[in-house]
C-alpha cells in the first residue's frame, strides 16, 4: 500500500482526469445539446440539424466514449502509483 | 398464424426461459442473493444492468414522449444515459472498493450512524417504490395489449409473473435472467425499428435512416416530418423545447444525478470481482443502454410520421372511420385510443386545434406498441414487441425489488431491529419483503398518478436529491460529517417531496394538489418531475453548512474514506 504522500498524488491525479472528462461530458449535453442548440440547429449533417443531433444522438455516443476513455487511463494511473487491484 | 396465439407462443417461451433460469441460478446464501457472491463479470453485469435499468418507461414510453415531444424529448435522452458517466466517475469504483451489500449501509457506515442508515433506507425505498408504479403500469399497457383485456387484468397478470419472479431469484437469479431479458428486449426494439427505416428511408440502420432521405424522394425524413406537423398547427419537431431552456436544463440535470443515485442501478456495481470492472462495467452498460437509446429517437419520427400520414395521407382525403386499420380498432378497445367525430363527416380529423380534434385520446405509450402494426409488419414482429415490452418492464421490476427488499431485510431487520437472526432466516425475511413491495406497487399502479415515464421522472428526482449527494460527499468530502449528512438528505428529500406533492396532490391524489399542478405556480418555471436537481443543491449546501458548525468526523472515518479512495485491496462484497 502506497503511502500518505503517493495517496495524495493518487487522488491528485485521479480527480485532474475526472474534472477533464466531467467538462466534456458538459460540453456535448448541456452546451451542444440544450444551451446552444439553436446556434448548433443552422448546421447540417444531412438531415440532421446538428444541435438536434447532439441532442438526440451524439451526445450519448460521447458518453459512452468518455467512460471508456477513462477507465483505461485511470487503470494507468492505478499501476503507475501502484495501487492497482 | 393468428397474432394472438403466435403473441402467446413468443411472450410463453420467453417466461419459460426466465422462470428457468431462476430455477437455475437460485440463491442459497445471502451473500448470492444481495450480490450474486460479487463474480460477475463486467460485461455480463453490464448487460444485466442495461436490462435492469431500461424500465417500461424506456421501451414502452420513451419513444413516445419523443415523438410527441420532438426535440423537447431530448431531456430522457440525455438524462437517462449521462448520469453513467457521473456513475463510472464518481460512485461506482468506491463504492465497490467498500464491498458492501447495500446503499443504506454504505452511508451508514461513513458517516458512523444508525439514523443515517435509516434516513437512508427511507429515501431509497420512497424511490424505488415510486419507479416501481411506472413498471407496474407498463406491465398492465403491455398485457392488456396482448391478452386484449382490460388494464387492471393485465395488471393482476403482471403482478403474478413479477412475483414468481422476485422472490425465487434472489441477485444472483435476477442477474442471469436479466441477461436474458436484454437480449429479448433489444431483438424486439430493433427488429421493428430496421425494418421501418428501411421502409421510408431506404437505410436499415434508424440512427442513420432519421438522418436521411424519404425513399424516391429528395426530401429529408425530418424535414418531412416538420412540414407534416406545422401544416397540422403542431409545434415544429426537430426544435421545439418542452417548457423552457432553464426548464430543459434542470430536467435533465436532475435526471442523471438521479440516475446515479438510484440504488437499484448502485447495488448492481457491487457484483463485479474487482474496482477497475465496476468503471469498465459502467461503460459497457451505457454501451447496451445507448444501442437502445440512439435507436429510440428513429422509432418516434418515424412513428410520429407513420401515424400522421395513415390519418391523412399525403395529396389524399382524411382517413375514413369505418375504413380505419385493425390497429386503430385494437387500441380503441383499451381505451388508450379514442376517436369522436365532432363535425360527423365520418373522416378522421387529427389536428393541433382542440376544438376540430377528433383523435381525443392518443395515449403516448402505445406508440412504440402500435408502431410495428401502423408499418404493417409481420405479426411475429408484433409479438416480439410485446415480449420485449414485458421483458423490459418485469427485468426492472425485479431489480427494484430486490434493492426494496434488501433495504428492508438487510439494513433495517439485520442492521437496526433484530441483528442477531441468522442468515436462513434473513432470506426469508427478504423474499416477505418482496411480496409486500409487489402488493404496494400494484396497488398504486391501479391508481397511476402519471403517464408512464412521468411517474419514472419522480423517483429519479427523489434518488437525485436526497442519495446522490450523500453518496458523493461521503467519498469526496471527508469533513461532511453525520449531522451533516443527515441533515442535508432530509433537507433535500422533503423539498423535493414537498414540490411535487404541492402540486400533484400528496400522494399524487390531485385533489390534496393545494396549488394545483399549473406552470404559473412553479418556482423559476420548473416542473416538479425536474425539482431534483433544485433538491440536491439545497442538500449539498445544508449538508456542507452544518458539517461546518458541528465536531468533525472521528479519525476512523477519515481512514475509511482514503482506503475507498484506493482501489487495491478490495475483497468481494460481504456484510462485515
Amino acid at each position: 500500500m502506497a503511502d500518505s504522500e503517493q495517496r495524495k498524488a493518487y487522488w491528485q491525479a485521479n480527480l485532474k482526469l475526472t474534472l477533464t472528462m466531467l467538462a466534456i461530458w458538459f460540453v456535448i449535453s448541456y452546451l451542444c445539446g440544450i444551451l446552444f442548440v439553436e446556434q448548433l440547429n443552422a448546421i447540417r449533417i444531412g438531415g440532421y440539424k446538428l444541435g438536434f443531433w447532439f441532442a438526440q444522438q451524439g451526445s450519448m455516443y460521447g458518453f459512452v466514449a468518455i467512460i471508456f476513455v477513462y477507465a483505461s487511463r485511470m487503470k494507468a494511473i492505478d499501476r503507475k502509483f501502484g495501487v492497482h487491484d | 398464424m393468428e397474432l394472438q396465439t403466435l403473441t402467446f407462443i413468443v411472450v410463453g417461451m420467453t417466461f419459460a426461459l426466465y422462470i428457468g433460469i431462476a430455477f437455475w441460478a437460485r440463491a442459497s446464501t445471502t451473500s448470492e442473493f444481495y450480490v450474486a457472491g460479487a463474480g460477475i463479470n463486467p460485461v455480463a453485469n453490464g448487460m444485466a444492468t442495461a436490462a435492469d435499468w431500461m424500465s417500461a418507461a424506456s421501451f414502452i414510453s420513451m419513444a413516445g414522449l419523443i415523438a410527441f415531444f420532438g426535440y423537447g424529448g431530448s431531456v430522457f435522452l440525455m438524462g437517462w444515459t449521462g448520469g453513467y458517466v457521473l456513475l463510472a466517475m464518481l460512485l461506482a469504483p468506491y463504492l465497490r472498493k467498500y464491498g458492501k451489500f447495500t446503499v443504506p449501509e454504505f452511508i451508514g457506515d461513513r458517516y458512523y450512524s444508525r439514523t443515517a442508515r435509516v434516513v437512508a433506507v427511507v429515501c431509497l425505498i420512497v424511490a424505488s417504490v415510486t419507479y416501481v408504479i411506472g413498471q407496474m403500469k407498463g406491465i398492465g399497457v403491455a398485457f392488456s395489449r396482448f391478452l386484449e383485456t382490460s388494464y387492471e387484468m393485465g395488471l393482476v397478470v403482471g403482478m403474478g409473473i413479477v412475483f414468481i419472479y422476485a422472490v425465487m431469484g434472489g441477485m444472483k437469479g435476477i442477474t442471469y435472467t436479466q441477461i436474458a431479458q436484454y437480449c429479448v428486449l433489444i431483438t424486439a426494439y430493433t427488429i421493428p425499428a430496421i425494418f421501418i427505416s428501411l421502409n421510408l428511408t431506404g437505410n436499415p440502420i434508424p440512427q442513420l435512416g432519421l438522418g436521411g432521405k424519404m425513399v424516391g424522394t429528395d426530401t429529408f425524413l425530418l424535414d418531412r416530418l416538420d412540414q407534416v406537423v406545422t401544416e397540422l398547427g403542431f409545434n415544429q419537431y426537430t426544435t421545439t423545447s418542452r417548457l423552457g431552456t432553464l426548464n430543459t436544463f434542470v430536467y435533465t440535470f436532475s435526471l442523471m444525478i438521479g440516475t446515479a443515485g438510484l440504488p437499484h442501478v448502485i447495488i448492481r456495481f457491487f457484483t463485479v470481482p474487482k474496482v477497475s470492472d465496476a468503471r469498465i462495467s459502467a461503460g459497457w452498460a451505457l454501451v447496451f443502454i445507448t444501442l437502445l437509446y440512439t435507436t429510440a429517437p428513429g422509432v418516434a419520427a418515424m412513428a410520429r410520421l407513420n401515424l400522421h400520414e395513415t390519418i391523412h395521407p399525403a395529396g389524399g382525403e382524411e382517413l375514413l372511420y369505418e375504413q380505419r386499420p385493425d390497429w386503430f380498432r385494437k387500441w380503441e378497445t383499451t381505451g388508450l385510443l379514442k376517436f369522436e367525430d365532432k363535425n360527423g363527416d365520418g373522416r378522421i380529423t387529427y389536428t393541433a386545434d382542440k376544438a376540430t380534434n377528433e383523435m381525443v385520446k392518443v395515449d403516448r405509450d402505445i406508440m412504440v406498441l402500435a408502431n410495428p402494426e401502423i408499418a404493417n409488419l409481420p405479426n411475429w414482429v408484433i409479438a416480439l414487441v410485446a415480449a420485449g415490452g414485458l421483458a423490459a418492464a418485469l427485468s426492472t421490476a425485479a431489480g427494484l425489488l430486490l434493492a426494496i427488499a434488501s433495504a428492508i431485510s438487510h439494513d433495517l431487520l439485520k442492521g437496526i431491529f433484530r441483528p442477531d437472526i441468522n442468515e436462513k432466516q434473513e432470506l426469508l425475511a427478504s423474499r416477505l419483503a418482496m411480496a409486500g413491495a409487489i402488493g404496494l406497487a400494484g396497488y398504486l399502479g391501479f391508481n397511476p398518478p402519471d403517464f408512464a415515464a412521468g411517474t419514472v421522472a419522480l423517483a429519479f428526482g427523489l434518488a437525485a436529491s436526497s442519495i446522490f449527494p450523500a453518496l458523493m460527499m461521503g467519498v469526496y468530502f471527508k469533513g461532511i460529517n453525520k449531522e451533516g449528512a443527515i441533515a442535508g438528505m432530509l433537507a433535500g428529500i422533503s423539498i423535493t417531496l414537498l414540490y411535487v406533492f404541492q402540486h400533484k396532490g400528496i400522494m399524487f391524489i390531485s385533489s390534496t394538489a393545494f396549488l394545483g399542478d399549473m406552470s404559473p405556480n412553479w418556482f423559476l418555471g420548473i416542473e416538479p418531475n425536474a425539482f431534483g436537481a433544485v433538491g440536491a443543491v439545497i442538500n449539498f449546501v445544508v449538508a456542507y453548512s452544518v458539517s461546518k458548525v458541528t465536531a468533525p468526523p472521528p479519525d476512523h472515518i477519515q481512514h475509511l474514506v482514503e482506503d475507498i479512495r484506493i482501489p487495491s485491496g478490495a475483497s468481494s462484497a460481504q456484510s462485515h
